[in-house]
């Protein structure tokens, strides 16, 4: 069992996400965008954090940036949720420092394959 | 174990339809030519928002077609496309069809493909027209996807060198995670070179200093093999080799590079889609609320503190027999402490239905945009007060009537540009809606500096109409009463925007339905105003008990101006029927409640009785009651549910001993006392009955 970061301004993102996640049995803190993020990923110690990348406030790769400063996150594992449409993202999001990325659309069992994987 | 996502629609559709709000009132904000980054941010992310919900909550069409959108406006956001009047309007139009997409979706009915597919055409032709000549990177990049070289069958395997650059480590990716991966796709053999490490003082523990040869033994696609180094391809060398009998065909990693992830296909076949009604989805036309976390934690301190009461008061319980007088003083303050601790609650959950009135407003500056284009009119609309909150359903209910104002203001009260000119006005009209708190009330102002109306005009039209005589002298209130007469309608031609003469009667009837009434001012030339009073809520009341005989009523004691008793001598009685009783400066009219009602009261002479003057609709009167009793709030039942509509009566309640009373129409009672029924008093007695 993980305790596991979901950062996304969409409501039914992110319900749909922690549900499964907590469906799997991970521990789940949510956060709504970039900067709700980081103060919940200073507040908790997360083994993952999964972000979308669009979002108000602070998007999901300064968030990336913000957490690969923080000690407690220099090696933890982040994953974007990006769309097929946007594969300069991509690009973007491992530059700042994410570990992958999850494709829009997908299902509860293909987020569950990948963060397993993560999770090891 | 599979996870039925249709639990999330509601969520989604929810969501949906207020990116669409931010989407339309952002777009309506967008100054052509100059756009604000921020709005156009906002406008992309909620498209990009909904693109990506209704893709992964199976709503392919919905996707499809919101791609167009979030093409456009992410070109937009980077500045490689102006914001032109052509593209909002598009634009606009596509939010009022994908609105139309979602809700067929939501409510399982067919989506009206065609509109759909028109409005694609537009957004493809801005796409493709000339401003940029850059293809999308979309596209460019599904290119890149639709090329994986199948290979063909009968290898070994792979071997597999991988060099992890020094500060791979550094993105969360774990070497041995890979390694895991591929050992399931089949026989896997690691050989470490650990020929960079450096000597243990020089060692940086947060580096990568190995590199790998792996051979794995199984006879799969190259695709599925790079698949696991994807997320790594740019922070290591990386070649992958085919292991048969003679040809090593290097991979290089630029090549590597290059590719990208390729997603599952997103399904185009529409007509499969809609077909399909999905059983599992639960029904969503359950009317929801979203509350903020603020009210919530409200209501939860609120239930502490009356958890602690019950508790103190629990402990009093322990042993009736000594039941002194200290012990009936803690049983007093508990109780005090438990009628704070209801009240309170009370007022919390009420918080929870409220609504900011900008729901209620967000509509109209796209009401006023369009009809605007329509009339070639130029009008601006100013809103104040949309965090003034108002019950949801009192919100609801009046929504229609302010459209019709509004709609009223922007076609008859706004004159044409060229009118205003002429008459040493600005060119351009502005129309203002206001709210506000005002005693228990919520006020509604839709203003305007247009034409105003023209008293004589109303007359004349109401004497065509026969509704007066044409010798009657009216005052100005009387006039504007007149607007709201049924088939009413001053303008000169009707247009199809409003003026159909249907409206202002049915504006009224549904503001007093909610307890509220509206007024109207009016200056020629200068502007029309009217006013919106409306109860907070609708479930509960803060009332005046009254009795009489040996019924309680409720009064509202917003109604109520002041109590008194009656002395003969102010009593003035005109042609034998109605009673007037002069109050300083004013007659007002008695309403004998007993004769109303059909009842028996102990008070039948005016002498010495009490009087309750009450406001209603503009018009006082003073209810004769036996005696006042206490002021309290109550929780209003419908008496329509439960039995009918009665006249002068417009709900009923349970009292703290739990009998029934019925709460007092002031503006019916008053009408009643006007014109008292002809057949006497049967509804009344009916309603007795049920008491």
């Amino acid at each position: 069992m993980a305790s596991i970061l979901a950062v996304d301004d969409s409501a039914s993102m992110r319900q749909m996400v922690s549900f499964a996640l907590k469906n799997a049995g991970h521990n789940v803190v949510e956060a709504v965008d970039g900067v709700d993020g980081l103060k919940a990923a200073k507040a908790n110690k997360v083994n993952l954090v999964i972000t979308d990348v669009n979002m108000p406030n602070m998007d999901g790769i300064a968030l990336i940036k913000e957490l690969r400063n923080l000690p407690d996150y220099k090696f933890t594992p982040i994953l974007m949720l990006t769309t097929e449409s946007a594969p300069h993202k991509k690009q973007e999001g491992k530059e700042a420092g994410a570990t992958g990325w999850i494709v829009k659309p997908f299902d509860p069992d293909q987020l569950l394959a990948t963060i397993n994987k993560v999770l090891g | 174990m599979a996870i039925d996502i249709t639990q999330f629609h509601e969520t989604f559709f929810e969501e949906s339809f207020e990116g669409l709000d931010i989407m339309e009132s952002g777009l309506l904000n967008l100054d052509i030519g100059a756009a604000d980054n921020d709005t156009v941010n906002a406008i992309f992310r909620a498209a990009h928002s909904i693109k990506g919900g209704s893709a992964t909550f199976g709503f392919s069409e919905v996707a499809e077609f919101t791609h167009g959108m979030e093409t456009l406006l992410d070109e937009m956001r980077d500045g490689s496309r102006d914001v032109t009047q052509e593209s909002v309007d598009t634009l606009l139009q596509s939010v009022d069809c994908l609105r139309e997409m979602l809700g067929a979706s939501r409510d399982k009915t067919p989506i009206d493909l065609e509109r759909a597919e028109a409005l694609k055409k537009e957004l493809e032709k801005i796409l493709s027209s000339d401003n940029n000549s850059i293809k999308s990177p979309s596209e460019n990049d599904e290119s890149k996807n639709t090329a994986p070289a199948s290979e063909s069958s009968g290898r070994d395997g792979w071997e597999i060198k991988f060099k992890p650059y020094h500060d791979m480590l550094r993105t969360g990716n774990d070497p041995v995670r890979m390694f895991r991966e591929l050992a399931e796709l089949g026989d896997l053999s690691v050989e470490i070179d650990i020929s960079q490490l450096p000597a243990l003082e020089d060692l940086d523990p947060e580096e990568s200093y190995l590199s790998w040869k792996l051979t794995l033994k199984a006879d799969v696609e190259k695709e599925k093999v790079k698949e696991i180094f994807e997320w790594v391809e740019d922070e290591c060398d990386i070649e992958f080799n085919e292991l048969s009998a003679a040809t090593d065909k290097a991979d290089n990693p630029a090549n590597v590079m290059a590719t990208a992830t390729t997603a599952p296909p997103q399904t185009t076949d529409n007509s499969k889609k809609t077909a399909a009604p999905k059983k599992a989805a639960t029904s969503t036309d359950s009317a929801s609320i979203r509350v903020s976390i603020d009210k919530v934690d409200a209501l939860i301190n609120m239930v502490g503190e009356l958890v602690i009461t019950q508790s103190m008061i629990g402990q009093l319980d322990c042993d009736l027999d000594e039941f002194d007088n200290n012990r009936m003083e803690k049983l007093r303050d508990g109780l005090t402490l438990l009628e704070r601790n209801t009240r309170e609650l009370q007022e919390s959950v009420m918080r929870i239905r409220m609504l900011p009135i900008s729901f209620a407003f967000n509509r109209f500056p796209r009401m006023v945009h369009d009809l605007c284009q329509k009339l070639n009119k130029k009008i601006e609309l100013k809103t104040t007060g949309e965090q003034t909150e108002l019950d949801k359903t009192v919100m609801e209910k009046i929504g229609d009537p302010l459209v019709h104002l509004v709609r009223n203001s922007i076609d008859h009260g706004i004159e044409m540009p060229e009118e205003r000119v002429a008459a040493d006005k600005p060119e351009t009209g502005i129309i203002e809606l206001n709210a506000f708190h005002k005693g228990g009330n919520i006020i509604i102002e839709i203003k305007d500096d247009g034409a105003g109306f023209n008293k004589e005009r109303i007359k004349a039209k109401a004497v065509e109409r026969g509704l007066i005589s044409s010798d009657e002298q009216l005052s100005d209130e009387k006039i504007y009463d007149l607007l709201f007469q049924p088939g009413f309608s001053t303008a000169e031609q009707l247009s199809d925007i409003s003026g159909r003469g249907v409206g202002m009667d049915v504006v009224r009837r549904n503001i007093r339905e909610l307890g509220g009434n509206i007024d109207v001012s009016s200056e020629m030339g200068k502007g029309t105003t009217f006013t919106i009073r409306l109860p907070l809520t609708l479930a509960i009341l803060d009332g005046q008990l009254v009795c009489v005989g040996s019924e309680i009523y409720i009064t509202p004691l917003v109604s109520i101006v002041e109590s008194l008793q009656i002395k003969k001598e102010f009593v003035n009685n005109i042609a034998g029927q109605t009673e007037l009783y002069k109050v300083r400066d004013d007659y007002i009219p008695i309403v004998r409640m007993h004769n109303i009602f059909g009842i028996d009261a102990e008070q039948k002479n005016l002498e010495g009785g009490l009087l309750v003057i009450v406001e209603g609709d503009g018009k006082k009167a003073g209810l004769l009651v036996d005696d006042l009793l206490g002021q309290q709030q109550v929780v209003i039942k419908s008496l329509e549910t439960n039995y009918k509509r009665v006249d002068g009566v417009s709900g009923a309640t349970i009292l703290g001993d739990g009998t029934v009373a019925l709460i007092l129409d002031v503006d019916g009672l008053i009408e009643l006392s006007r014109n008292p029924p002809t057949s006497g008093n049967t509804s009344t007695n009916q309603v007795r009955e049920v008491a």
